[in-house]
């Protein structure tokens, strides 16, 4: 472990402070990446600045305007928060997808984002339920659409000193649906070899999508979105064909390498079925 | 490297320590206090044999900085046992040999003890799930499994 300071600061304001100091200043919200980073000198730090003593990055709430997730809030808690909400099922499921209950006891969902792992699982749903970043330094605040968050695998935007802040997801209409599946050669706790998240906006009436959101996890350099097959379901009446279809469509937005985990051959099938198993999942929860 | 002086309560006895800004909880466990009860696996968060709890939550102590459990409760397999008589997941343990070597047991009766506090009444499919996070090498999972749902049903009828 390199030598570092820690300090726990109360406020945002003081947080922002320390962070803009010279030197390596690392944000800790659960710790279970950077701190296995830092042992394994993947990651250097001279002062490592706890943000979970600071109440608004630690708390989450939900209003008629759509959610709030302070990016310390663990995974277990926005979990447990959007399992009773089932406006966000993609962002429940995935946020009891990453590693284990004793990870995401600790692990925050906007640490999973900054960590920026193109597997990460939480990345997708809040991709699909547009989440926006909200990022906070000592010269101010900006707003980020989360799919211009990502450099590079392991890599953000964020500029030194600059944390993320928060993530807000508006409130999706009632006749929408989600749903992330990934796979994973272990039945739990693995990484993905590849994920998808899907949200649908459907038409009760004619069956036709007023919006399609399709992301996927594993398969590029950062998250991704299938914009290809998203234009081609909004618009369409759903059904098994036009499913089939649209899952056909976001093997385009694959890029995959071949790695320990799976071929990029492989990787593209799985998207293929997880696109196809998430829409019908998500017709499904409309029905 | 700084030094922190930190409060925290470990089996429900406080403690007050000077530690290194750098120092694991499983380092401040281990090595500080002597609790040597929880083991040191993997130290990257897949083994789960450091397994405590923090505030009542499973955590792997392996991934917690000392300074992080300033004013926090933590409890480890030493304080499940009660006056020298084992907990009912300690009972349940030990009567359906739910182990081996036992390098791996007190991450997985404090994760079970998390587990049933939260789910008094899991199911096999809950049980499998929530304890994924602890290996054991020696592959006694049936029995583990069999130890909880026998902890479930003790802890029911205590």
């Amino acid at each position: 472990m390199p030598n570092f300071d820690y300090e726990a600061p109360t406020s945002l304001a003081v947080a922002l402070e320390l962070l803009a100091q010279p030197g390596e200043v690392r944000p800790l919200a659960g710790g279970t990446d950077i701190i296995d980073q830092l042992k394994s000198n993947r990651r250097n730090a001279d002062l490592v600045v706890d943000l979970k003593r600071i109440p608004e990055l630690s708390s989450l709430e939900s209003n008629g305007s759509g959610l709030r997730i302070g990016s310390a809030v663990s995974c277990t808690d926005v979990h447990n928060f959007t399992a009773k909400n089932s406006g966000y099922a993609a962002l429940s499921e995935s946020s009891e997808l990453v590693g284990s209950i004793h990870i995401q006891n600790r692990a925050s969902v906007g640490g999973n984002v900054c960590n920026a792992a193109p597997s990460a699982d939480t990345i997708p749903a809040l991709l699909i339920h547009e989440a926006i970043a909200r990022t906070a330094s000592a010269s101010g605040e900006r707003e980020i659409p989360l799919i211009d968050f990502f450099a590079g695998p392991g890599q953000t935007v964020l500029a030194k000193g600059e944390i993320l802040k928060e993530l807000v997801l508006p409130a999706p209409s009632a006749n929408t649906a989600s749903a992330y599946l990934r796979f994973i050669p272990r039945n739990e706790m693995d990484i993905a070899v590849a994920g998808v998240g899907s949200l649908i906006e459907v038409d009760p009436s004619t069956k036709v999508v007023t919006k399609a959101r399709i992301a996927l996890a594993s398969v590029a350099p950062t998250p991704v979105r299938a914009y290809a097959a998203e234009e081609y379901l909004e618009g369409t009446a759903i059904d098994e064909a036009t499913i089939n279809k649209t899952a056909n469509l976001a093997v385009q937005a694959a890029v995959p390498i071949t790695d320990v985990r799976g071929s990029a051959e492989y990787r593209k099938e799985l998207i293929r079925v997880l696109t196809n198993r998430t829409l019908t999942i998500c017709l499904e929860r409309l029905a | 490297m700084s030094k922190k002086q930190i409060k925290t309560t470990v089996n429900s006895v406080e403690h007050e320590i000077l530690v290194d800004s750098t120092w694991t909880l499983l380092e401040t466990l281990r090595d500080h206090l002597k609790l040597t009860g929880t083991k040191e696996g993997c130290s990257n968060g897949n083994c789960g044999a450091c397994t405590v709890m923090v505030d009542g939550k499973s955590s792997c102590s392996c991934l917690v900085l000392a300074p992080e459990v300033d004013g926090r409760e933590i409890t480890t397999v030493e304080g499940l046992a009660d006056h020298g008589h084992l907990s009912p997941v300690q009972d349940a343990f030990v009567e359906n040999s739910g182990l081996q070597c036992g390098f791996c047991t007190p991450g997985f009766m404090i994760a079970t003890t998390a587990l049933l506090n939260d789910n008094p009444h899991p199911t096999e499919n809950e049980i499998r799930l929530k304890l994924a996070g602890n290996l054991c090498r020696c592959t006694g999972y049936d029995k583990i499994v069999r130890s909880v749902q026998d902890a479930a049903e003790r802890l029911a009828k205590a």
